[in-house]
């Protein structure tokens, strides 16, 4: 058997089995489980994907669209110039039990950096990673050593909101713009910081557009909010059930932790209770077996999510128990291409906020290609920025939160 | 780990001879091994010394370790991390491993969740000072001015951590070893959980910002003081100031932990560990001293936690890991369990070599992934841990009891007398050696206990 | 109770005992499955305890190399993660099932002998004071989920361990069978408790019938005597460790049925300490009472998490493991392994 062989490739170079199994999942398709072919390299659910159905406004009334430019690439014309040692710097957790959020916007960033190092023999940028393991302890040692070095212009993160609140000042002192892919929470941007930019919607806005989406628009009466305990998802759980005002039940609400595989409880309650729909306020790698286990268990209400949750992995991971489920993101979908460069210079899909991370990379980059040399330069041109990414049009205000408040229904179908 | 040795290190001055020393610290036949190097060569000196010639070269030492994130030595000077902010973090963690060896150390009692106490100090000063809580006290919600918040609430934080300690070792402190260990760990978790969950109070998930700090120092540049995270110089950093604010900490509490030690409590905490049973049948009143031990090793453990707060300005549950727990432990077992100077060593190691190897590429012109070795600390932890406990359980500098308060002469005097001891086996050696250091100055083990236990009975009568 | 008035004043912490009596049934019947999965893993701790009055501090991470173990074996059987269930009828599945079972238990079991032989062993043979043995073992459990975390993707090139829980692959749809008191009880729940029923007899047996058992109650209850009489304690000990891994490995197998994304090199920890913490309900040394403490734990934690709110699940267990050893610190069933007879 073909993925028997797939299994194997396993001491292989990285590359090499990529493509091994790109080829392999590409040209085979598997009888006896009802015909499911594959669209990716990783093994999905027959033909489901998630696709984009409606564009939003905060008050959940339907925006129509309007055909954007194409993203920028990353790669430029191929002329530009920089001094040697010119270079970026990711913060996030890159090792410990947060490592995988930084990973993916690391790698994300990598794709970006890549294209353009290939394109432009005159520029070449480094990216350099600092780890904080996602501590807010560990950034505040980190943080001196990327002020320091004088070669870094810009800085891509810190990921998470914590380590961001605790490191703020320090970069807004030393005027180094930087840029988080992933930091949600709202009151980042009320510091006062000069040099923050926050790469996605904060929860302030999708949440009230959705909540207002799921009453007026899909018309549900009753609606289950569960929530995991991250930044992330107490935010977003806030917004949503502020939201829904009554129409949020608080009798089956329920939290999960991050890491949790069980949910035994909250489909219990869920189940037995009248609901029309579930919102689940979380990442995918809790929403896929969450969504799984209420399908096991009976349950087929809606399941509507965010953008933790709008990814290809959540997909991938409940399979059939992700048919119908309604996501929302502030962000317009992730091409395939990007997704296969992706894989083929990771060994691995892209997840949450690999998107953001080679966007923002892409962004710095073009302020370097444009001819920016230093963090001043660097902050102005970000400040002035206005331009399409793969995942949304990036344009701040002057607090450092995007500009645009639109956000995308998708569904899984 | 030259101490381990002792042939080598002695060779040179004396003719080897195995000491008759008996195990320190809780062990066993292991650690049965005699010691005699560079460690107890050093220790004889010192206990040689005078009070003040003591402080003669106590003192400029401290400044030394003080001063080491300004004098930027080369290869010791971390890359990819802050030295000052690194030096910050090994002052905490010195404060927790001086807590935590009074509960493992002194009392043999295994605490597996003092990150539970940790996080308890970190979160009352967060919980009583960030704006974020409902509970805020700190201007312009409350009464309190930011400038002070920080020293005002520290005593708050280390009563409610003290208090926490007694509320969890009245019903635990009664079990013994190993159900202990298992209970604290879950203490540890639950301490964790509920800072998760409780969430309209520390902010569950999103955790609680702009904590207080100290607001001293302030100048034109440094409008919130040389303790703010703003204060990023190159050499006086906020890192240094918070470094140089913990070791304040730690000089207090040594001196206070070293009274304890020398006094009826320290002597009832080593009769504990070495024979709980033995303890009790003497008089001494073992759940009241474990629960001592208990109260002293939380509240050390506040102060690191509100420490820990003020510098980094926010508290989340993820930062109070039952791992961080562990990690503590690692530092106090490989310092040397019982010795309050060997657990400093041990909480620098922890905390200093995976930043030494954080984001370097060479070390003495060979080439290194620095960042790929630290990614493996917890296992090179996991690894020192056990390989440690089979061939050195006492840890790197081991802890050698001395019961006597006052004798210190005399001890100096038996344990020359002991070095220079012709032959005769150690058995003998120690048989005369004995009687000559008088009643009260037992060594090690079972004379110290002895002391202790005496000790006990009669103040037992007086009460 | 005392919380009660707490909450009385305070909403908290959720209190809704009318959601407990509502899901009553289901919940217990969800309980015992989890509760057959902590007395398997509960044996290991209680075995070892019961030899050795030792705490296998480790024994969370020969569950979670279990789990691998299964996971790799399905692999090589030709398998792949899926978010769907191979549906290859009752009779392939359950030989399935009952390979990928054997491949848990292999590679726990030996985890578990091979941990007793290089952390264990040694300080046996230096008469080492009992801290010292639970430093090792945390020190072992360090290492052995660091070895998941990093060393193991790298052997395989990426496909197993890591930072991320791996891909389910799912042999079984679980499908409600039939309605018990309201409760819907599914082809998984009947799988796990009729497997765990099974191997708990079986282990039973083992311990109470055959020689070895008999070795094992012998060395449980006196040591030296047992070995003036002609049993091997080495040889016993070594058993012992691998009858808890390889029931730890049948548990993981199990535990992946019931939450396919749950293999993770972290994954075993905290199930560990409620193993542990269903050992010493049930009466640690006492193998009946592991199996009862895990069943019982399974199912007031589930009780629990309804009552309170999700998210105090773990709190729950938590609190009941320090209750317990407060007022009856030798479990339902009382301590010793050597008592527990048939």
């Amino acid at each position: 058997m073909q993925r028997t062989a797939r299994r194997t490739t396993g001491g292989l170079a990285l590359a090499l089995a990529a493509t091994l199994a790109i080829t392999a999942c590409g040209t085979q398709s598997q009888g006896d489980d009802g015909g499911s072919t594959e669209t990716s390299s990783e093994t999905g659910s027959a033909d489901l994907k998630i696709v984009p159905s409606v564009q939003i406004d905060i008050d959940g009334a339907e925006v129509p669209v309007e055909t954007s430019g194409d993203p920028v690439d990353p790669a430029g014309d191929g002329a530009a110039e920089c001094a040697e040692g010119t270079s970026i710097a990711m913060a996030g957790a890159l090792t410990g039990p947060n490592a995988a959020l930084g990973q993916n916007i690391l790698y994300g960033a990598k794709v970006a950096v890549d294209a353009f190092n290939a394109a432009n023999a005159g520029c070449q940028v480094t990216i350099k990673e600092f780890d904080t393991e996602g501590d807010p302890q560990k950034a505040t040692q980190v943080a001196p050593q990327i002020v320091g070095d004088a070669s870094i212009i810009a800085l891509l993160g810190p990921a998470f909101s914590g380590e961001t609140s605790a490191t703020g000042d320090v970069f807004s002192q030393a005027g180094l713009p930087s840029l988080s892919a992933s930091a949600t929470n709202p009151d980042i941007t009320k510091n006062g910081w000069k040099t923050f930019f926050r790469g996605l919607a904060n929860d302030a806005v999708q949440g009230p557009a959705v909540a207002k989406y799921m009453v007026d628009t899909l018309g549900y009466e009753k609606v289950c909010v569960v929530q995991d305990n991250s930044d992330y998802g107490v935010g977003l759980a806030k917004e949503i059930t502020a939201g829904l005002g009554d129409a949020a039940d608080d009798s089956c609400s329920a939290e999960v932790k991050v890491g949790d595989k069980d949910f035994a409880a909250a489909t219990q309650l869920i189940s037995s209770s009248d609901a029309d729909a579930v919102f689940y306020a979380g990442y995918y790698a809790e929403a896929a077996p969450f969504a799984q286990q209420l399908r096991d268990a009976g349950v087929d209400i809606p399941f509507v999510s965010a953008d933790g949750t709008n990814d290809p992995q959540f997909v991938t991971q409940a399979g059939a128990a992700s048919k119908g489920a309604i996501l929302s993101c502030p962000c317009g979908p992730a091409p395939d291409d990007f997704a296969a460069a992706y894989e083929a210079l990771n060994g691995q899909a892209p997840g949450v906020y690999s998107v953001e991370g080679y966007d923002l990379a892409t962004i710095m980059l073009t302020g370097i290609a444009s001819g920016v040399t230093d963090r001043a330069g660097m902050l102005d041109f970000v400040t002035n920025y206005d331009g399409e990414g793969l995942a949304r049009t990036y344009k701040w205000d002057d607090t450092g939160e995007l500009s645009s408040a639109l956000i995308w229904i998708y569904e899984v179908q | 780990m030259s101490t381990s040795t002792p042939a080598e290190n002695d060779g040179t001055t004396q003719p080897v001879r195995p000491r008759p020393e008996l195990p320190p610290a809780g062990q066993t036949p292991v650690a049965q091994r005699p010691h005699g190097g560079l460690g107890d060569r050093f220790r004889l000196w010192w206990d040689a010394l005078a009070r003040p010639a003591q402080w003669g070269v106590g003192v400029p030492f401290i400044l030394f370790v003080a001063l080491l994130p300004i004098l930027n030595i080369p290869v010791l000077t971390t890359v990819g991390t802050n030295f000052g902010a690194v030096m910050a973090q090994f002052g905490m963690y010195a404060l927790i491993a001086i807590g935590l060896n009074v509960v493992v150390g002194q009392a043999g009692l295994l605490d597996l969740g003092y990150v539970g106490f940790y996080a308890i100090g970190a979160y009352t000063l967060a919980i009583l000072t960030s704006p974020d809580s409902p509970w805020n006290v700190t201007q312009p919600e409350g009464w309190l001015s930011d400038d002070w918040a920080w020293l005002a609430i520290l005593p708050v934080a280390v009563a409610i951590t003290a208090m926490s300690g007694l509320v969890l070792g009245s019903p635990t402190l009664r079990l013994r070893g190993d159900y202990l260990a298992i209970v604290t760990l879950g203490f540890g978790e639950i301490v964790r959980l509920l800072a998760d969950n409780l969430d309209e109070i520390t902010g569950g998930g999103q955790g609680l910002k702009s904590v207080a700090y100290p607001r001293l120092g302030v100048t034109e540049e440094l409008p919130n003081g040389v303790f703010s995270a703003g204060n990023v110089g190159t050499t006086l950093n906020s890192g240094v100031w918070w470094f140089w604010l913990s070791l304040v900490f730690i000089i207090i509490s040594l001196m206070l932990v070293g009274n304890l030690e020398r006094s009826r409590v320290g002597r009832a905490w080593v009769a504990i560990r070495e024979d709980e049973d033995a303890a009790e049948i003497m008089g001494v009143p073992t759940f009241r001293f474990k629960l001592w031990a208990f109260v002293i090793g939380a509240s050390i453990g506040g102060v690191s936690g509100a420490i820990y707060a003020g510098q980094v300005q926010f508290v989340i549950p993820t930062n109070f890991n039952i791992i961080n727990s562990v990690l503590f432990l690692c530092a106090v077992v490989l310092g040397g369990q019982g010795n309050k100077l060997g657990v400093i060593l041990g909480a620098f190691i922890i905390v200093y070599l995976p930043n030494f190897f954080l984001g370097r590429t060479s070390l003495f012109g060979i080439p290194i992934d620095g960042n790929e070795i630290a990614n493996y600390k917890y296992l090179f932890f996991g690894v020192a841990l056990m390989v440690l406990m089979i061939f050195r359980p006492q840890g790197l500098i081991p802890v050698r009891q001395k019961l006597l308060t006052y004798g210190r002469e005399l001890y100096v005097a038996a344990r020359r007398t002991l070095a220079k001891m012709p032959d005769g086996g150690p058995q003998a050696a120690y048989a005369t050696a004995a009687p000559a250091s008088g009643t009260g100055s037992g060594t090690d083990g079972p004379a110290g206990n002895g002391a202790g236990e005496r000790d006990e009975t009669t103040d037992g009568g007086n009460r | 109770m005392l919380v009660h008035g707490v909450l009385a004043a305070d909403p908290l912490i959720g209190f809704d005992l009318a959601a407990l009596g509502r899901n009553f049934w289901a919940l217990t019947v969800d309980g015992l499955t989890y509760g057959a999965v902590y007395a398997l893993v509960a044996v290991g701790y209680t075995l070892v305890y019961g030899v050795l009055r030792l705490i296998n501090f480790a024994h969370s991470e020969i569950f979670m190399l279990g789990m691998f173990g299964q996971y790799a074996t399905l692999l090589a059987l030709g398998f792949y993660p899926s978010g769907d269930a191979f549906d290859k009828g009752i009779l392939l599945t359950v030989l399935y099932l009952g390979i990928a079972m054997i491949g848990g238990m292999v590679v726990a079991g030996g985890a578990a002998v091979g941990l007793e032989r290089v952390a264990y062993r040694p300080l046996r043979k230096r008469g080492a004071p009992s801290l010292v043995f639970l430093i090792t073992a945390i020190g072992a459990s360090f290492v052995i989920q660091e070895f998941v975390h990093f060393v193991l993707p790298a052997l395989t090139g990426g496909e197993l361990g890591g930072v991320n829980a791996e891909q389910p692959i799912r042999l079984v749809e679980p499908e409600v069978q039939f309605t018990l008191f309201g409760a819907n009880v599914t082809n998984v729940t009947l799988i796990i408790i009729f497997s765990a029923l099974i191997l708990a007899l079986a282990t039973d047996m083992f311990i109470n019938r055959t020689k070895f058992g008999r070795g094992i109650r012998a060395v449980a209850q006196d040591p030296v005597t047992a070995t003036l009489m002609g049993v091997s304690r080495e040889r016993i000990i070594m058993l012992t460790f691998l009858i808890g891994g390889v029931l730890a490995g049948a548990a993981a197998l199990l535990y992946t049925l019931r939450v396919p994304n749950g293999i993770i090199y972290s994954g075993g920890f905290i199930l560990g300490i409620k193993a542990f913490s269903a050992a010493v309900l049930g009466g640690i040394g006492n193998l009946r009472g592991a199996l009862l403490g895990g069943l019982l734990l399974g199912v007031m934690e589930n009780y629990g998490q309804v009552v309170f709110g999700t998210e105090w699940r773990d709190v729950v267990a938590f609190v009941l493991l320090i209750v317990v050893l407060m007022f009856r610190p030798t479990g339902i069933l009382g301590e010793s392994l050597g008592r527990a007879r048939a």
